[in-house]
């Protein structure tokens, strides 16, 4: 389970959130809504342990080092224009650990094979997200950390990732989700109020 | 293991293809060296006399061009979080960046540093310490620039302020290495100078790495 305890995170000098605590068992999702420059992303970040916090504490059960244990997916894709989806689908579900059987299950879940001769630089900007998406196929980890990830994605395609985050966490996984909308899973609500 | 061979893959392929890379910095290196003639004068002897000096500042130039590159795309599109949360650490994913750019880049320069050296008139019997120097000297340029362009990482202008960074850090191999081969050409040892250069390029390659880390992270949180 992830476990949040007091986390205060603060950008430059002013505190976004400060005591916030959080348990997500597996199996269940949250969703963490709020004004634009509540600190969503910034909570994300800091679970994914790229933004460090002022104060708290942050334990993913099972993992050590809780980088292992998770897959964030930012508003950004970090895919390169230049590259192939397929290069940049090879490279990133390897960094990730996936195995060859993992990124032929991402291929075909995610319906890339259309996608894949082609350089990043002309997707759309959903299917460079699905592109992205790949890697949480490809390499099953416990906590998904999503931040706004259905924006891009038509409703067809919503649903399919709705899916597939139905079927994580069936298998025990774990969601903690930032969204201006609720999302079409399972999930409880986290209000994050500026200053709280 | 074999995340680093991936990285490696990728970096080398960002590095070496698609809008510059090596064949920017070799084309920049080539119009250097034909400027020289046109600014000290293109009779031989003269030009004889600063061939060496002039092909190693014009290394030392060509290695700064693609060192924004390193880490800046990665930051600004979100790869540079995910090379961050990757399984090797953020040490690793920079030494690795280092390695290739010294593959796409600093090798490709090498070789052409003895060729111009010689185009230039430098005796023909230190080209090949010239190509030996400008390989150990290179990967120090790349390790060195990499700390630069961390430094640098999500300021305005960071290329500008990249080689203003790491220019004076240059120094160093710029001394060894002119002064290496302008020992050999005059038949004297040589073999401490090139000694300095590969412990020049040694310390930076063990301290870059963190540095780079360290601010990379820094510019992430």
């Amino acid at each position: 389970m992830l476990r949040v305890r007091d986390l205060t995170v603060a950008r430059g000098d002013r505190v976004l959130f400060s005591g916030l605590c959080v348990d997500l068992v597996p199996g269940t999702a949250r969703v963490v809504m709020g004004a634009n420059g509540a600190g969503k992303t910034s909570l994300l970040r800091a679970v994914a342990g790229l933004l460090r916090p002022l104060a708290g504490e942050i334990v993913l059960t099972g993992f050590e080092d809780r980088q292992a244990g998770l897959h964030l997916m930012g508003h950004q894709d970090g895919l390169k224009g230049g590259r192939t989806a397929a290069e940049e689908l090879a490279f990133w579900c390897g960094w990730a650990g996936a195995d060859p059987a993992g990124i032929e299950r991402a291929v075909e879940r995610l319906a890339l094979t259309p996608l894949l001769g082609l350089p990043v630089r002309v997707l759309s900007a959903g299917q460079k997200k699905r592109l992205a998406l790949a890697r949480l196929v490809a390499a099953p980890r416990p906590l998904w950390l999503l931040d706004e990830t259905l924006a891009p994605l038509d409703a067809g395609w919503r649903q399919t990732v709705a899916d597939l985050a139905q079927v994580h966490l069936a298998e025990g996984g774990m969601i903690l989700a930032a969204a201006h909308d609720p999302m079409p899973f399972e999930h409880q609500v986290l209000v994050l109020e500026a200053g709280q | 293991m074999s995340a680093l061979i991936l990285l490696f893959r990728r970096e080398f392929g960002l590095a070496w293809g698609r809008g510059g890379g090596a064949v920017l910095a070799l084309a920049f290196f080539a119009s250097i060296t034909a400027l020289t003639p046109l600014t000290v004068g293109s009779e031989p002897e003269r030009l004889a006399a600063l061939a060496i000096g002039s092909s190693w500042l014009a290394l030392a130039l060509s290695n700064l061009l693609s060192l924004e590159r390193m880490f800046e795309r990665d930051f600004e599109d979100g790869a540079l979080d995910q090379l961050a949360l990757g399984p090797v650490g953020l040490v690793g994913v920079c030494a690795v960046k280092a390695l290739a750019q010294w593959v796409a880049v600093g090798l490709p320069l090498a070789v052409a540093a003895p060729i111009a050296a010689a185009a230039l008139g430098a005796p023909d019997a230190v080209l090949l310490l010239a190509l030996g120097a400008a390989v150990i000297g290179g990967l120090g340029f790349a390790f060195t620039g990499m700390m630069g362009a961390a430094l640098a990482l999500g300021s305005r202008r960071g290329g500008l302020l990249i080689a203003v960074v790491v220019l004076p850090l240059f120094a160093p191999p710029a001394i060894f290495g002119a002064g290496t081969l302008a020992a050999a050409a005059q038949g004297l040892p040589w073999a401490g100078g090139l000694a300095l250069i590969a412990a020049w390029t040694l310390f930076s390659a063990a301290i870059s790495p963190m540095v780079a880390a360290f601010s990379v992270r820094d510019a992430l949180g």
